[in-house]
């Protein structure tokens, strides 16, 4: 307020509609700088990804989980022990869909129910292990030499070091109970392949002649990875971000059916536990206790992997090329030369 | 050069075996509430003066409490290094028997699968991209895709149920027929691989198909190239193109993939063991954070750790003869 006040003893019209002036051409230049960034960054890659079949299937799974997560818990109760019958068979009584368990819990209650805690972990633990990753990644692959070394030989320690292993010791002496916290431990082992993987793809960038120029420039390390490394690498990373989530489900869930993380919240991996230690281990007509959780876990572990071949399609120039038809124009400004493979694996 | 290599190789594997000692040493002795503390508070409740609970403890976990930390740290290494890892609570034995007892079975299981998942993966993998856009292919991808979804232990419940509680086929546990003499006899032998079989397939049936994804990835991007199309037109015959050029080029990239995949599969072992009541590393690790057995627990995992590290050694010696330009990295300082 002080400038114009100031400003306002001079002459007060006059000073009113330059402010006007100008408050509206920087509000327009911000809209459009935020129409350009919405164009570029969510409405072309949402419609690349739309276009192919699977990267559209694998939305429409996470998004039933977000719905899930956010509007199901709502709809659905609270699942106690007791609220109706024991062994209610699924598709039999319409208050209970999937049908009830040993204790008499809604089963469908116990799958929605666990969504929130579970998604909140998935994305605690994959954007931790995705920021640490391209951080150490770049930084490394950049530099070079001594901080080079060193990073790498903390990642090289850390890929030998078993991460499931040390993540239940981790969690056996902490006993993590916030989601964030269990996601964030799940994946403490994970950025180190990543790391390695990204500082490979940034030595063959480092030389190009755009980064060369920028450096010339004497433009700043931190910022020439930001602007110029980073952008190309984000296929890989987005494809990596993705998978480092599968992990996160696959340990928690794991952990949870152990018995290592503690029981605080419902979880997909409790509720397979206690439907493992029931009768319906060894009844047929009781399997649907075992396989509710099962298809709650696969179902989701699915979709990523569909939406992280789809990424995989659109970004590799290699299979882009071929399918040039199908993926829009929009596709070849982005992801220039990375070759972004999607080597998904197992373990 | 290649000396250098392995004795740099070598070098790492030694540094990482420390690293993770150091961390179980500090994880043990300074975790607030954490094994040293838990194990004191424990041992007074049954009774035992504060001075004899502390003696107690510092035997369990070869750490002293009362010692300057650096002592404390050297001792629990030399204690480490000469094979002595504690005594283990809940067994009353030294961590280390038990544990070495366990470890061959565990090394079986996992190598095994590793081994047979990675062999079918690039076989079906390489066949997927020979027959690209054909209904083989892309049946193949989305089968491969599907299996790689399903977290290990769900194959592994699924398994078990069909085959061993409901259909009888196989046992429900254990790692040979306790009625039987150990040795190398047929009889022995073959219950051995009934016990292994359901573990081996339900880490070999969720693995292949990421392999299989993989390969099939790289060899269609290798099948492009151009010194493919001048072999083709040199003459090479297609057989021997396949052999010499896609193959080894297309299975280089998943090298890093695979040294990840044996921390996870060994990792993986405490969950598999578990489900299955398979007596090896995992097993114990397994048992011992249900007693609070820190001992075993630690000796577990640093005894796994090494098992994973020499695994990767051995992978990473063999692979530097497929191929000699193997890590010789670029890591001149420049900018």
């Amino acid at each position: 307020m002080r400038p114009t006040e100031q400003l306002q003893a001079d002459g007060n019209a006059r000073l009113e509609d330059l402010d006007l002036t100008e408050a509206a051409e920087s509000n327009e230049t911000r809209w459009d700088r935020y129409r350009r960034h919405y164009d570029e960054f969510v409405r072309a890659p949402f419609l690349i990804l739309w276009n192919d079949w699977r990267s559209r299937v694998g939305m429409l799974i996470l998004l039933l989980y977000l719905l899930m997560g956010t509007v199901g818990v709502l709809l659905i109760e609270v699942p106690y022990t007791n609220q109706a019958e024991r062994w209610i068979l699924p598709f039999q009584n319409m208050q209970y869909p999937l049908g009830t368990t040993d204790t008499g819990q809604d089963l469908l209650g116990l799958i929605v129910h666990s969504t929130p805690a579970m998604l909140i972990m998935i994305g605690a633990g994959s954007v931790f292990s995705t920021v640490i990753a391209t951080i150490v990644g770049t930084a490394a692959g950049y530099k070079g030499g001594t901080l080079d070394r060193t990073l790498m030989i903390a990642a090289d320690t850390m890929i030998a070091i078993p991460g499931l292993a040390l993540i239940i010791v981790i969690a056996a002496v902490i006993e993590p109970r916030n989601p964030a916290v269990v996601g964030i431990i799940l994946s403490s082992h994970v950025w180190a392949g990543l790391a390695r993987s990204l500082r490979s793809q940034v030595l063959t960038l480092r030389d190009d002649s755009y980064v060369e120029a920028s450096r010339i420039m004497g433009i700043s390390t931190p910022a020439i990875l930001a602007k110029e490394i980073i952008p190309n690498l984000m296929p890989y990373i987005l494809i990596n971000f993705v998978n480092s989530a599968r992990n996160v489900i696959f340990s928690s869930v794991g952990l949870y059916f152990l018995g290592v993380l503690p029981y605080t919240n419902l979880n997909w991996g409790v509720t397979l536990n206690s439907a493992y230690n029931s009768a319906a281990l060894y009844r047929l007509d009781l399997v649907y206790y075992i396989i509710a959780p099962l298809v709650a876990i696969v179902l989701i572990s699915f979709g990523l992997i569909l939406l992280s071949q789809g990424f995989d399609r659109i970004f590799n120039p290699q299979i882009r090329a071929k399918h040039a038809e199908s993926a829009s124009e929009a596709a070849v400004d982005e992801g220039d030369d990375s070759s972004s493979r999607n080597v998904t694996v197992g373990q | 050069m290649i000396q250098n290599y392995y004795a740099r190789r070598l070098g790492m594997s030694v540094f990482t075996v420390f690293a993770v000692i150091t961390f179980s040493f500090f994880l043990i002795r300074y975790m607030p509430g954490g094994p040293m503390d838990y194990m004191i508070a424990n041992l007074q409740q049954q009774g035992l003066s504060t001075a004899r609970a502390r003696e107690l403890a510092a035997t369990y976990t070869q750490v002293n409490p009362d010692q300057p930390v650096h002592i404390a740290y050297v001792e629990y290494l030399g204690e480490i290094l000469t094979g002595s890892l504690g005594t283990s609570m809940w067994y009353d034995k030294p961590v280390a028997d038990i544990l070495i007892a366990a470890l061959p079975w565990t090394l079986f299981v996992m190598s095994v699968s590793l081994i047979l998942s990675f062999t079918m993966g690039i076989l079906t993998g390489a066949v997927m991209a020979y027959r690209e856009s054909t209904r083989l292919d892309s049946g193949g991808t989305l089968v491969s895709t599907f299996l790689t979804s399903i977290p290990y232990y769900l194959v592994a419940i699924v398994l078990l149920m069909a085959f061993a509680y409901q259909l009888g086929w196989f046992p429900t546990g254990g790692r040979f027929q306790s009625n039987l003499s150990v040795g190398w006899n047929a009889e022995f032998l073959l219950s051995v691989l009934r016990h292994g079989a359901l573990p081996i397939m339900s880490i070999t049936l969720t693995a292949f198909g990421g392999w299989a994804l993989g390969m099939r990835g790289n060899s269609i991007s290798v099948l492009g190239k151009d010194y493919l199309r001048v072999a083709r037109l040199a003459g090479i015959p297609e057989r021997d193109i396949v052999v010499k050029y896609v193959t080894p080029n297309a299975i280089l990239p998943l090298y890093t993939n695979l040294m990840i995949a044996i921390g996870g599969i060994f990792g993986g072992s405490i969950i598999l063991e578990q489900i299955f009541n398979y007596p090896g590393l995992g097993y114990y690790i397994y048992e011992s954070i249900n007693a609070r057995d820190y001992p075993l627990m630690m000796g577990g995992f640093i005894l796994i750790t090494v098992a994973v590290v020499t695994t990767i050694f051995v992978a990473d010696v063999t692979y530097s003869y497929i191929d000699p330009r193997a890590e010789t990295g670029d890591s001149r300082e420049t900018y």
